[in-house]
């Protein structure tokens, strides 16, 4: 009996050993599932951040530059005639030439064509209209030298900023650009600067004068057309689903509607978009407006779902209170229920809008996708968003602009961790709980 | 006179009308007594002012603006000289734009282009004709509004209830913007999607094996029809999917439990922001993280391991689109498991159960319909996500099954369909259409099981 007893106590021993063991088992690997997500983000952000730091920076090279009128082929009588005529100043002016003779004369001892024409390639194309600009500011400078930190090219600016870290030698630099950028470095004429071009200018073909400024600009235009449609659209169509709609099947036809289009693909939204406003009402491509109306389109259910949590969240007794002093309904809501649902409404806001600001797809439909250089003005203007700068970017052939995209990436990234951080705050400063 | 000035003058009028409204009620109210003898205060009054002066006046402003181009053109048009109806080498839209950019002075003039003068003239003329009445009507419209809800106030009005009503039809026709979304996108992408499938029957569409859009710009060229198949797009794209699936499934899942039943606050605190911001990436930089660095971390790995892969291969935009999904499926997932009623917890807990043993056998068969309308949810995202494929998965329209190669999907298709000159006749861009109704129709259905799944299992705990 005994012996009996104790080959069960026996048994139930082993398989409680066995439960807590399958029990820990189970335990790590959810744990070990969470340390995955959390991994991937580490392996995403860094891999990103090595990969854009670079692009922060920017190398230029110090030459000094003769304005000669000869190089440049100005005689100044045709150019007053053309000036007169309404030309751009110095329109057919070589500022190359200039650059080239400067060149030459800083490495004297560099001769043949296709020597030159690699020494040539020490500085970027965009240099010229450096030069153009200030001799266009000071026209006293022709025929005078100055000296000038010019711009220097994406190869050797690739090159200069990764040689300082582990000397990497880069296939795209022959050797004797190397020597000549060794050569410039020991007497301190090449040197980085912060990258105040990637901040201040439109998009390039050439990598080094490639900026984000007018994909930021559009993306700022669009989103003002977002918010100021989504906004009160999605709050008003919440307001009225809550507090006014009679229940019937139009009221729920109306829900099933929004859960849907909350799920619907972005892309779809796109075609909607370049099918009614661009095919049918022909308002331009391209232009932030229409960019901002598929958006508002795309993230109107997601407000309008975080303004219904809002709004449901305030208790009745405020709209008891409210009608029993005599309120009307319209008053209650304006008065009461709206101001204290507004923190979680505004939360559910500024996600939307951060979602609509990191979207790219339907904005490829209709047209956004242009090589725009000129920064937007205006609503209807040309443009492109900061998103789908990356993806162009992203899918260009020189290697500079892998830099230029993880930096645009971090710049993406840190507005949208900005605007999570923004309603991280406001659900914990002025949410009420009840 | 310009859109913005006539737009910023009605605001101007119709701030006036709020401020007449406002004191001429104060006044009448005084003369009585108080405003306390008025049927609603000032307020109102104003704002009904506001409404008369300003809301006829903008619905003309609108239909205005888009009647104006179309009336002006068929004038235009009615009444051409001979000369220029003679010239039949420019069709009517052309020649239309072609006035308008000549009289703008966006065209320079050119020689030949003498015909055009008087019509020119005449678009200019009609043109400042329609922009003075325009003005003319809308302010004598407002100034009517001003005047009338200014002098219909009495002591009686209900103004009040006037005001709420017009501000309930306006909260009733922003929710009704959601319908309008939907019937918007199903009518426009179904209508040239029909017009797709007169020059492409949809047997060859629903049922071809091959993918190669590409249409020959001269009708006798050899291929000239291009091929619609929409198999190997779907298989794409369930492929793509499938991957993402089983990397995000079982991770979101298990993310989900340990959050929910295992972790204290503070690890709770921590991990969900973390999760919301993998949520919060953009999908452009999931693309470009998995083209440039998942990509070819993987063909090394099978090189390594003596395995072909293309540097575009499904595994790499599977596991990255995976990754992306992981938040929203472990979001999801949180949401329902917290739903089960403690009681059944404390009472597997109770009857001598370990945490997991509960966890197994009772929470999740619990939660096993919610979870599974998440799952659907997360399967309709993965198949509509477009910009990870777009970078990663390559164009190639390959009918495979092998994670390695290269395979292409349906909002792949749309985007390069679409993306670039387009001509809105040929099948080619009619064809994007029709993947994006398929598309639409496979994520619809998707929602609604899964919205009616996750809605029924809430009502059976509430």
């Amino acid at each position: 009996m005994i012996n009996k007893n104790e080959v069960r106590q026996l048994k139930i021993e082993q398989s409680l050993i066995k439960r807590h063991r399958s029990e820990r088992r189970f335990r790590r690997l959810g744990l070990s599932a969470i340390l995955l997500s959390t991994l991937c983000i580490v392996v995403l952000f860094t891999d990103i951040i090595s990969k854009g730091k670079g692009a922060f920076k920017l190398t230029y090279i110090k030459l000094e530059v003769n304005y000669d009128a000869e190089i440049l082929g100005v005689d100044p009588m045709v150019h007053d005639a053309l000036e007169k005529d309404g030309a751009q100043p110095y329109a057919l002016a070589n500022f190359q030439g200039l650059i080239k003779s400067a060149l030459r004369k800083r490495f004297v001892d560099v001769s043949g064509r296709r020597l030159r024409r690699e020494l040539y390639g020490l500085v970027s194309q965009g240099a010229s209209d450096d030069l153009r600009r200030r001799l266009i500011e000071n026209p006293l400078l022709l025929n005078k030298s100055e000296t000038l930190w010019l711009v220097a090219d994406d190869d050797v600016d690739y090159f200069y900023k990764n040689s300082d870290a582990g000397g990497t030698v880069s296939d795209r630099i022959s050797e004797h650009e190397q020597d000549w950028i060794n050569d410039l470095s020991q007497t301190g004429e090449i040197e980085t600067r912060f990258n105040a071009v990637f901040f201040t200018q439109g998009d390039s073909r050439e990598p080094e004068l490639a900026g984000i400024l007018g994909a930021a600009v559009g993306s700022f235009l669009t989103m003002l057309v977002t918010f100021f449609l989504s906004f009160p659209i999605g709050v008003s169509a919440a307001l009225y689903l809550e507090e006014f709609a009679p229940r019937n099947r139009w009221t729920d036809f109306i829900e099933v509607n929004i859960n849907n289009l909350a799920a619907v693909p972005s892309i779809i939204f796109g075609l909607l978009g370049l099918a009614v406003f661009i095919n049918f009402f022909h308002l331009p491509r391209s232009a932030p407006l229409i960019g901002g109306l598929v958006l508002a389109l795309m993230t109107l259910p997601t407000i309008i779902i975080s303004s219904r949590a809002g709004i449901k969240a305030v208790p009745p007794s405020i709209r008891e209170a409210a009608i029993g002093i005599g309120a009307s309904p319209m008053q209650v809501v304006f008065h009461h229920v709206l101001p204290l649902a507004m923190p979680t409404i505004l939360t559910g806001v500024i996600i939307g809008m951060a979602q609509a600001l990191g979207e790219t797809a339907p904005l490829l439909m209709i047209g956004m996708v242009a090589f725009i250089v000129d920064i937007p003005t205006g609503f209807l203007d040309s443009a492109t968003v900061m998103p789908v700068q990356i993806f162009l970017w992203a899918d260009s052939a020189e290697r500079a602009f892998i830099e230029k995209t993880s930096a645009a990436i971090m710049v993406l990234m840190m507005f949208l961790i900005f605007m999570n951080f923004l309603s991280v705050i406001l659900r914990k400063r002025l949410e009420r709980r009840w | 006179m310009p859109g913005s000035i006539l737009v910023i003058t009605l605001i101007i009028m119709s701030m006036i009308a709020y401020s007449i409204s406002y004191h001429r009620s104060l006044k009448i109210g005084e003369s009585l007594g108080g405003i306390r003898q008025l049927q609603s205060i000032p307020f109102y009054y104003g704002m009904r002012a506001v409404i008369w002066c300003g809301l006829p006046s903008i619905a003309l402003l609108l239909l205005w603006f888009i009647f104006d181009d179309y009336l002006i053109n068929t004038l235009i048009l009615a009444d051409l000289p001979d000369n220029v109806r003679g010239d039949k080498t420019v069709a009517k839209n052309i020649l239309l734009s072609k006035v308008r950019y000549l009289a703008d002075g966006s065209l320079p003039w050119s020689t030949g282009d003498e015909i055009y003068v008087s019509v020119v003239e005449r678009f200019k003329a009609l043109q400042q004709l329609s922009n003075y009445m325009e003005a003319t009507v809308i302010l004598v419209v407002a100034a009517l509004g001003l005047c009338w809800s200014a002098l219909a106030i009495t002591p009686t009005l209900k103004a009040r209830q006037e005001v709420e009503k017009f501000y309930k039809g306006v909260l009733f026709s922003c929710a009704a913007i959601a319908i309008l979304t939907t019937a918007g996108i199903l009518f426009s992408v179904a209508f040239e999607a029909l017009r797709f499938f007169q020059s492409v029957p949809i047997e060859e569409f629903l049922g071809g094996t091959q993918w190669s859009p590409q249409v020959a710009i001269r009708a006798d060229q050899v291929g000239s029809s291009g091929s619609f198949g929409f198999i190997p797009l779907l298989t794409g794209t369930l492929l793509i999917s499938f991957i993402a699936m089983v990397v995000a499934v079982p991770v979101g899942l298990l993310s989900a439990i340990y959050l929910s039943e295992y972790a204290n606050a503070e690890v709770r605190g921590i991990v969900k922001p973390t999760l919301e911001l993998l949520a919060g990436i953009p999908t452009v930089v999931y693309g470009f993280f998995a083209a440039l660095t998942v990509a070819p971390w993987i063909r090394e790995v099978c090189t390594v391991l003596g395995l072909e892969a293309s540097s575009e291969s499904a595994l790499s935009a599977g596991l990255v689109m995976g990754i992306m999904i992981i938040p929203f499926v472990s979001s999801l997932t949180d949401d329902v498991i917290r739903a089960v009623p403690k009681s059944l917890r404390e009472g597997s807990l109770g009857v001598g159960a370990t945490q997991s043993e509960t966890i197994k056998q009772v929470i999740l068969p619990a939660a096993l319909p919610g979870i599974v309308g998440g799952m659907l949810l997360a399967v309709s995202r993965a198949i509509g996500e477009t910009m990870i494929v777009m970078m990663a998965a390559g164009l190639a329209a390959n009918l495979t099954i092998n994670p390695m190669e290269s395979v292409t999907t349906i909002t792949v298709q749309i985007v390069t369909l679409l993306v670039g000159d387009q001509e809105f006749d040929s099948p080619k861009t009619l064809a994007a259409f029709a993947l994006g109704l398929a598309l639409f129709l496979i994520t619809l259905l998707l929602n609604v099981i899964a919205l009616k799944v996750v809605r029924k299992y809430q009502e059976q705990y509430d």
